[in-house]
């Protein structure tokens, strides 16, 4: 169950970011910032070469000891980060991948509509749903 | 009591509810609201949607919903709700779907999250106020309005609270003056009717507001001070909704009244009409799509805000692949215009304007047919050579993605083609004699467009569009046509249309000569480039210019055979290009072409002989710069040799 989930594009600057627990929300947009770096590292990491062959989820970007992070870049360069609560040890990676494909399906379908122009911050309310879903699911 | 029998049976998804006593009382006596809205008793029958098991006690959507809304929960929550309690799952309103409703009502009310554990405990129970919405305000009814201010707000007991709403409907009906003695009707049992017009927003909503009026005047008897207005209730949803309509005029003009009898989200025969025509103005092709971007030039003219249409644009399409087809631009095009008219734009598509639905109510529109008609009967008809075939199956193609102008130049071409096919047709020394003159026909228009496909070139080339159909299919021949054809002297549009030999490729150019050598003008630049290089000097190569055309003729010749007449006929067209343009034209029969086509063949080869002088003429002179140059070299080289002792040293 994400605690919070933020979708970053290019240049870096947040398409949407939400986080459940409303208070200390500013918390988890620092996490995610940070979470950047490593992110950048991880993709320069496999070298230009393997930028074919990159996969999408990157893993766990780095633990806290209450969250745990995890990331996800699309060929486009724009990064899914998912913020979980570390006491949640039955989410297993399988579910972390399921959640992101579901992300990128999502923001796939945001992409599609004309009327949303790319580098916007993305208000499709089926968007919002979907990460909903993902929030609140219980495990 | 209900809870309990209905507990077991119905409902297969929300847990056994713990009712206290006032919990109990107070739902059954919604439910029994609810329910006896719809008529009563078990079984609602015809009126009420088909989805309702039948044997069951079940309480209308439409009240549902509007009590639902009462509670004032966000419309998100609301449908939490009803998906959680399993209305959704079977389809309607159980007493168990109930039940379990209004306690998350109850719930959700408190600031519980929406969750099937949060009922297990002891809540307060649900509230429900009766302040007008906005989607009911915005009626523009001013009696209406008018009523809504006379309501009093209640305390908040669950008989009140239903008092409420009837005060509020009751006023709402009568829309007289006589809205005082309906102020009073604390003593009156408690009448939930339904807001009308309140419609479209629950996904819940079914076809039963039509049966509504009947358990109204049903209900009368009970209310007394309604009886004037037994009608009412069934009127004047109709007299609202027309009063809606006219009020709100479209800038699209839709004034359908009987469209929004039913439901706002229901597309009417006409309405259907119009969108179709708008749709066939964006796209020819109505088994197509329209694109992203022509959808959103077009969808903003209806200055509705960017989030709007994004969100309708969201809603509407199902299969989120960024373009439209015919059902879902028509469901885009009903959400604009329901929102134009003030209806707030619904959390999900309705169940009226999912694709599939549209599919199935409407039959696709016939104007779409007669083109794809006209292929089928041509395809499998088609007795043509090989070329002939592969030519119409790329047109077929390359007509899907041409652009207007160009289907109008085949449109022309159509009607062109069909009185010159007629009227050659007796000329025809057709190889193909079994093809009746209706498939000629049908086959003439498929053609046509093969002929666009093969002309957009020269027609973007020419700026001029003379679509005779002589020079059409022979271009088109021309294309695929080897030399043996070239020989045979057919008409050139029976010849096309039974699929004979092909009309030899010189005749084309004829027509229009000014066009080939436009042509040929566009081809000298690249030989002009290449002349050059091959000069040595400067001076040669300004002569070469002029020479570089004919070495250009016959290089093109092999690259490009459809323009081999307009090659050969350049030189021949220069000279006597207009008097032989005005000669050809209007004379597309064979004996002319025949003796054309020889003319065509001696200027060819007296051209090329020319070239071949020029050639000549050129390669001397080469010869000769070359030797000079290697003269130079020489004595270069000696001058070098002669100063290079003296450095070694």
């Amino acid at each position: 169950m994400a605690v919070c989930v933020a979708v970053i594009a290019k240049e870096n600057y947040p398409l949407y970011i939400r986080s459940t627990p409303t208070e200390n929300e500013l918390k988890f947009h620092y996490m995610v910032h940070t979470s950047l770096d490593v992110v950048d590292e991880k993709i320069s990491a496999m070298g230009k070469a393997l930028v074919d062959q990159r996969e999408l989820y990157l893993g766990l970007l780095y633990p806290t000891e209450d969250y745990k992070v995890y990331g996800y870049v699309t060929n486009s360069k724009v990064k899914f980060v998912m913020v979980v609560d570390s006491s949640n040890t039955a989410l297993r990676d399988n579910e972390i991948r399921s959640m992101f494909r579901k992300l990128h399906n999502s923001y796939t379908d945001v992409m599609c509509n004309p009327f949303y122009n790319p580098g916007d911050r993305i208000q499709s309310r089926a968007f919002d749903n979907m990460v909903t879903s993902m929030m609140i699911q219980v495990c | 009591m209900e809870a309990a029998a209905a507990g077991g049976g119905c409902g297969s998804g929300p847990p056994p509810l713990l009712l206290s006593e006032g919990e109990q009382q107070c739902y059954s006596e919604l439910f029994a609201r609810c329910a006896g809205a719809a008529g009563g008793g078990p079984g609602p029958g015809a009126p009420e949607a088909s989805r309702v098991a039948p044997g069951t006690v079940t309480a209308a959507a439409g009240p549902v919903a509007d009590l639902f809304r009462a509670s004032q929960l966000p419309a998100e929550t609301l449908h939490q709700i009803t998906e959680l309690c399993g209305a959704k799952r079977v389809g309607y309103f159980g007493p168990t779907q109930f039940y379990v409703a209004l306690k998350l009502i109850a719930a959700a009310q408190s600031g519980l999250p929406v969750r099937i554990e949060s009922i297990k405990c002891e809540l307060p129970l649900p509230r429900f106020m009766m302040s007008k919405n906005d989607g009911e305000i915005r009626f523009g009814n001013p009696a209406e309005l008018h009523g809504t201010k006379v309501q009093i707000p209640y305390l908040t007991t669950e008989k009140n609270s239903f008092k409420r709403m009837d005060d509020e409907d009751k006023q709402q009906e009568t829309q007289s003056p006589t809205m005082s003695p309906l102020a009073s009707p604390p003593s009156s049992p408690p009448h939930y009717q339904r807001v009308p017009l309140s419609h479209g927003y629950s996904k819940l909503r079914s076809s039963a507001e039509q049966m509504h009026p009947a358990p109204y005047e049903a209900r009368q008897p009970l209310v007394q001070p309604e009886g004037s207005s037994s009608g009412g209730p069934g009127t004047k949803p109709l007299r609202h909704q027309t009063s809606l309509i006219r009020s709100f005029s479209v800038e699209r003009e839709l004034q359908d009244n009987s469209s929004y009898l039913d439901e706002p989200w229901r597309i009417t025969e006409e309405q259907r009409e119009y969108y179709v025509n708008q749709f066939r103005s964006l796209q020819p092709d109505p088994s197509s799509f329209i694109s992203g971007s022509v959808a959103k030039n077009f969808f903003t003219k209806s200055k509705l805000s960017i989030p709007e249409l994004s969100y309708i644009w969201e809603l509407s399409d199902a299969d989120c692949d960024g373009a439209l087809t015919l059902p879902e631009f028509c469901a885009a095009f009903h959400l604009i215009v329901a929102r134009k008219n003030g209806y707030p734009l619904p959390e999900g598509l309705p169940p009226t304007l999912q694709p599939e639905y549209l599919q199935a109510a409407f039959p696709k529109p016939k104007w779409d047919c007669q083109l794809f008609d006209s292929y089928s009967e041509s395809l499998p008809a088609n007795q043509q050579p090989r070329d002939l075939n592969r030519m119409e199956k790329t047109s077929v193609k390359d007509t899907a993605d041409l652009p207007v102008p160009t289907q109008d130049v085949t449109g022309d071409d159509k009607q062109v083609l069909k009185s010159t096919v007629n009227e050659a047709l007796p000329k025809d020394v057709s190889e193909d004699p079994a093809t009746p003159k209706d498939s000629n026909s049908l086959k003439a228009r498929p053609r046509s467009r093969s002929y666009s496909s093969t002309s957009i070139e020269e027609a973007m080339k020419r700026g001029e569009d003379p679509p005779t159909p002589p020079p059409r299919p022979q271009k088109t021949h021309s294309r695929a046509s080897s030399l043996d054809l070239n020989k045979v002297f057919q008409p050139s549009v029976p010849a096309t249309k039974s699929g004979l030999l092909p009309p030899p490729p010189a005749l084309p150019p004829r027509p229009c000569p000014s066009q080939s050598e436009q042509v040929l003008e566009a081809e000298l630049p690249p030989q002009l480039s290449r002349a050059p290089s091959q000069a040595a000097e400067s001076s040669p190569s300004k002569k070469d210019v002029p020479y570089s055309q004919p070495p250009s003729k016959p290089i093109r010749r092999k690259f490009r055979p459809e323009n081999q007449a307009t090659e050969n006929q350049e030189p021949s067209t220069v000279g006597s290009g207009p008097a032989s343009a005005a000669t050809v034209k209007p004379h597309p029969t064979v004996q002319k072409q025949s003796s054309k086509q020889k003319k065509a063949i001696q200027t060819a080869i007296r051209k090329n002989k020319e070239a071949n002088a020029v050639l000549a003429r050129l390669n001397s002179e080469l010869q000769q710069q070359l030797k000079e140059v290697h003269q130079e070299r020489i004595a270069l080289e000696n001058q070098l040799e002669q100063l290079r002792p003296v450095t070694v040293l």
